[in-house]
C-alpha cells in the first residue's frame, strides 16, 4: 500500500463522503480508512470529527478502543497467526518461535483470537487469504513469501 | 472408472480454501470437468473433500486428481452422506451443509428455501410468535434465553422504529458454526432476519461480523444483494466489526454499530426495549436466526420442541475443535453425552494421546476433565456442573496441555479483551495474571515492595505462602463472578477454577 501524499486528502474525503449519509457512520469509516492508509492518524481523526460533527477526542477514544486501529502508519507486511486455545491445543506455540526468527524486523507477525478454523489450526491469516494445519515448514515459507 | 469429464464439487468456504480447496479445483478444470463450487459438508479432517456423484474423496491434494478421476484413489470415503459422521447427525439448520451453492437463488428456492418466510407473511404476526415460542428455541450466542420472549417484548415496545440486529461476532475460539451459516448458506440467515422483522414490526436490520471472517463479509454482502426483492422492505446491511472480543456481547455490539467505543451497556434498560440508537431491537446469534426458517415451515415448531430434552429444545450445531481427529461441525439434538461427542464422534485427539480436557463454551467456558465426560449437552445440565455450553463449541486438549498455563491464559485474554468498564474485569484480571505466576514460580514472593512502605499502613510487610496465595486467587474469582457487569469478567473465573479444581498438580511451582 504505498503512501499517497497528494491523494491523501482527496480519498479520505471520498471514504467520508460514502459513509456520511449512514446510521453510525463512523466505525464504517474508520475500517475504510485503516484500510486505506494502514492507520488512522491524528490528521484523519481531526477531519473525521469535523465532518461528524464529533468531538477529537470522541474519534480518538473510538479509535484506541478497536484492535485493528493503528494510530502511525506500519507498512510491513502483517501475517496474523492465531493464538486462541483451539490452535493452542493443536502445538501452535510450538512454531512461534521459528516463525519470529523468519519474520524478524521485515514482516510483521501478530496475534490474533481465531480466524474461525478451529478444527484444522494452527491457523494464519495474510490479508483475505487464511491458511490451515501449518507446520513449521508451512508457516516459515509463509512469513517468508509475506 | 469414473466417467471422463464429471462433475466435481468442492467446497469454497473459507476452510476448504484454507486447506487448499481452490488448487484442487484448478486441476480438475485443467482436466475438463466441470467444477461447481458448494458449501462444505462440515467434515472438516476430509477438506478439501471432492464429491463426483454422491462418493467423497479427501482430504484431497492437487497429486490425487488422476487417481480420483481413475477410481484409484486411497482418499475414497465412499458416498458422503453415508458417512457415519453425517449419518448420526440431526439436521435442521445445516440441513443444505454441502448440497447447495452458497450464492444461487435456484438451488436455494428448490431446496424449501424462503417457505418459512412466505408461511409467516401468510400467518401474520401472532402465530409467528406464538410459533416461535411453541418451538422452545433458546439464543445461541450463549446466553440461552427464549427467543419468542425476547421477539414478543420487541414487538410490544412502543415505538415505530425498530431493528433487527444479528450478532455475528463470533469470538469464541473452537467456534466456526456462524462462519459456516455466513458462507455456506447466507439466505437462510437474510430469511431468518426477515422473518423476525415481520414479526417484530421492523424494517431495518444489521448483521454485525467480525473484521477476522473476509469470506463471510464478501458472501454475505452479495447475498444481500442478491435477495433484496424477496426481503423487500426490509432492508439489511453488513456491518463489520474491528477487532474486539467483547462487540461480541450485544450492548457492546450496539455501541460499536452507533460508532462508539465497544463498551458494555448496565441493564435494564433491555435492548429489547431500548436497544440500537435507543430503538426497540431483536439482538439474536446467527444460529438462532438461521434456525427460524426450519421452525416456521410447516409443522416445524412442533418438531423442534419434540426433540431434545427438558428445556433445551431442537437441535444444536456443536463444533468439535482443537485436537480432535473428527473436528467440524456435528449438529444434533440436545442431550447427547460430552464423551460421545469428543470420543465416538470426533474418534478422541488428533495427536493419539489420551485426551486431558475440553475445554466447552468458548475462552469463558470451564475445562471438563474425562471424569464429567458423562454430562449430556444441554443447557441446565451444563450449568449445574459449574460449566455451560455457550455457542456449542468443543476444544479438546491432549494430556500434554498444561492447565496452569490455560488457566493464566483466561486470565490474559480477560485482560486484553476487557472493556474497561467496571473493576473486577480491567484490573482483576492483570492480578489474576500476576498471581497465577507467583504461584507458579520456583521461589516464593518476597514482600512487595510498594506494599512494604511505611505509610501503607494496611500492606502486608511479608510475601504470602503459596496456600495464601491460592487462597487470594479463589477471592479474587470470587469478586469477578459476581462483580463484574458482563460475562466477560464474569466467566472468566470458570477456566480457571475448572483447571484448578481438576489439575491442581498443574499449578504446581514450575523449575
Ligand atoms: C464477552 C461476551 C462475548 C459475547 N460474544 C458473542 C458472540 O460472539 N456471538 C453471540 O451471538 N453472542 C455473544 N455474546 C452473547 C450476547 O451478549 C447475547 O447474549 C446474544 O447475542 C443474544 O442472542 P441469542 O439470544 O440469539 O443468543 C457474548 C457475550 C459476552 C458477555
Ligand atoms: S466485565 Fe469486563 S468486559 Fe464486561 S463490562 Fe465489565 S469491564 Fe467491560
Ligand atoms: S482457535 Fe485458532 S482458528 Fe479458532
Amino acid at each position: 500500500m504505498g503512501f499517497d501524499v497528494m491523494g491523501t486528502e482527496e480519498k479520505l474525503t471520498e471514504i467520508i463522503a460514502a459513509h456520511r449519509g449512514r446510521e453510525g457512520p463512523l466505525l464504517p469509516i474508520l475500517n475504510d480508512v485503516q484500510a486505506a492508509f494502514g492507520c488512522v492518524d491524528p490528521a484523519a481523526e481531526r477531519a473525521i470529527a469535523l465532518a461528524l460533527n464529533l468531538s477529537r477526542a470522541e474519534v480518538h477514544g473510538v479509535v484506541s478502543f478497536y484492535h485493528d486501529f493503528r494510530e502511525a502508519p506500519d507498512m510491513r507486511p502483517e501475517v496474523q497467526l492465531c493464538g486462541a486455545e483451539a490452535c493452542q491445543a493443536r502445538g501452535v506455540e510450538t512454531l512461534v518461535s521459528a516463525a519470529e526468527a523468519a519474520a524478524g524486523d521485515r514482516v510483521r507477525l501478530s496475534k490474533v483470537y481465531c480466524l474461525g478454523l478451529c478444527s484444522v489450526g494452527p491457523a494464519a491469516r495474510v490479508g483475505d487469504t487464511v491458511h490451515a494445519r501449518l507446520n513449521q515448514t508451512a508457516l516459515v515459507a509463509l512469513v517468508e513469501n509475506a | 472408472m469414473i466417467q471422463s469429464h464429471p462433475l466435481v464439487r468442492i467446497a469454497d468456504d473459507s476452510l476448504a480454501l484454507a486447506c487448499g480447496a481452490d488448487a484442487v479445483a484448478a486441476v480438475f478444470t485443467a482436466t475438463g470437468c466441470t467444477v461447481e463450487r458448494v458449501s462444505s459438508w462440515g467434515m472438516h479432517w476430509l477438506e478439501p473433500l471432492v464429491e463426483i456423484d454422491g462418493q467423497g474423496f479427501g482430504p484431497a491434494t492437487p497429486a490425487d486428481v488422476p487417481a480420483i478421476l481413475a477410481g484409484t484413489s486411497a482418499k475414497a470415503i465412499g458416498p458422503i452422506a453415508a458417512h457415519p459422521f453425517l449419518a448420526r447427525q440431526q439436521r435442521l439448520t445445516f440441513a443444505r451443509a454441502g448440497r447447495t451453492r452458497p450464492l444461487s437463488l435456484d438451488d436455494y428456492a428448490e431446496t424449501g428455501g424462503w417457505a418459512g418466510l412466505k408461511r409467516a407473511r401468510a400467518i401474520g404476526r401472532e402465530e409467528v410468535l406464538a410459533e416461535l415460542i411453541t418451538s422452545g428455541l433458546r439464543g445461541r450466542g450463549g446466553a440461552g434465553f427464549p427467543a419468542g420472549i425476547k421477539w414478543r417484548t420487541v414487538a410490544e415496545a412502543p415505538g415505530t422504529r425498530k431493528y433487527v440486529v444479528c450478532n455475528a461476532d463470533e469470538g469464541d475460539s473452537g467456534t466456526f458454526a456462524d462462519r459456516m451459516v455466513m458462507e455456506g448458506d447466507p439466505f437462510l440467515l437474510i430469511e431468518g432476519m426477515a422473518i423476525a422483522a415481520h414479526a417484530v414490526g421492523a424494517d431495518r436490520g444489521y448483521i454485525y461480523v467480525r473484521s477476522e471472517y473476509p469470506h463471510a463479509i464478501a458472501k454475505l454482502r452479495k447475498a444481500i444483494g442478491l435477495a433484496i426483492l424477496h426481503i423487500a422492505p426490509f432492508q439489511l446491511e453488513v456491518r463489520v466489526g474491528a477487532g474486539a472480543y467483547v462487540c461480541g456481547e450485544e450492548t457492546s455490539l450496539l455501541n460499536s454499530i452507533e460508532g462508539k467505543r465497544g463498551e458494555v451497556r448496565a441493564k435494564p434498560p433491555l435492548p429489547a426495549l431500548e436497544g440500537l440508537f435507543g430503538c426497540p431491537t431483536v439482538v439474536n446469534n446467527v444460529l438462532t436466526l438461521a434456525a427460524v426458517p426450519h421452525i416456521l415451515s410447516a409443522g416445524g415448531a412442533e418438531l423442534y420442541q419434540r426433540l431434545g430434552v427438558d428445556r433445551s429444545k431442537g437441535t444444536m450445531p456443536v463444533q468439535l475443535a482443537g485436537n480432535i481427529r473428527h473436528g467440524g461441525l456435528f449438529e444434533t439434538t440436545f442431550g447427547m453425552t460430552l464423551g460421545e461427542l469428543v470420543n465416538d464422534v470426533g474418534g478422541g485427539t488428533a495427536s493419539g494421546r489420551p485426551v486431558k480436557a475440553a475445554q466447552v463454551g468458548g475462552p469463558l467456558g470451564a475445562y471438563i476433565p474425562p471424569s464429567q465426560f458423562h454430562l449430556p449437552f444441554a443447557y441446565e445440565q451444563f450449568a449445574a456442573a459449574d460449566a455451560l455450553i455457550g455457542h456449542g463449541g468443543v476444544v479438546v486438549f491432549d494430556d500434554t496441555v498444561d492447565m496452569g498455563g490455560m488457566a493464566r491464559f483466561a486470565m490474559q485474554f480477560c485482560a486484553a479483551e476487557s472493556c474497561g468498564k467496571c473493576t473486577p474485569c480491567r484490573i482483576g484480571s492483570t492480578r489474576g495474571v500476576e498471581l497465577i505466576d507467583r504461584i507458579r514460580a520456583p521461589t516464593p514472593a518476597t514482600a512487595d515492595a510498594v506494599a512494604s512502605l511505611p505509610q501503607m499502613h494496611n500492606g502486608r510487610k511479608s510475601g504470602r505462602s503459596r496456600e495464601e496465595e491460592l487462597q487470594l486467587l479463589e477471592d479474587l474469582c470470587e469478586t469477578m463472578q459476581f462483580g463484574s457487569l458482563c460475562a466477560l469478567g464474569g466467566f472468566t473465573p470458570y477456566p480457571v477454577r475448572s483447571a484448578l479444581k481438576h489439575w491442581p498438580e498443574d499449578f504446581e511451582p514450575k523449575a
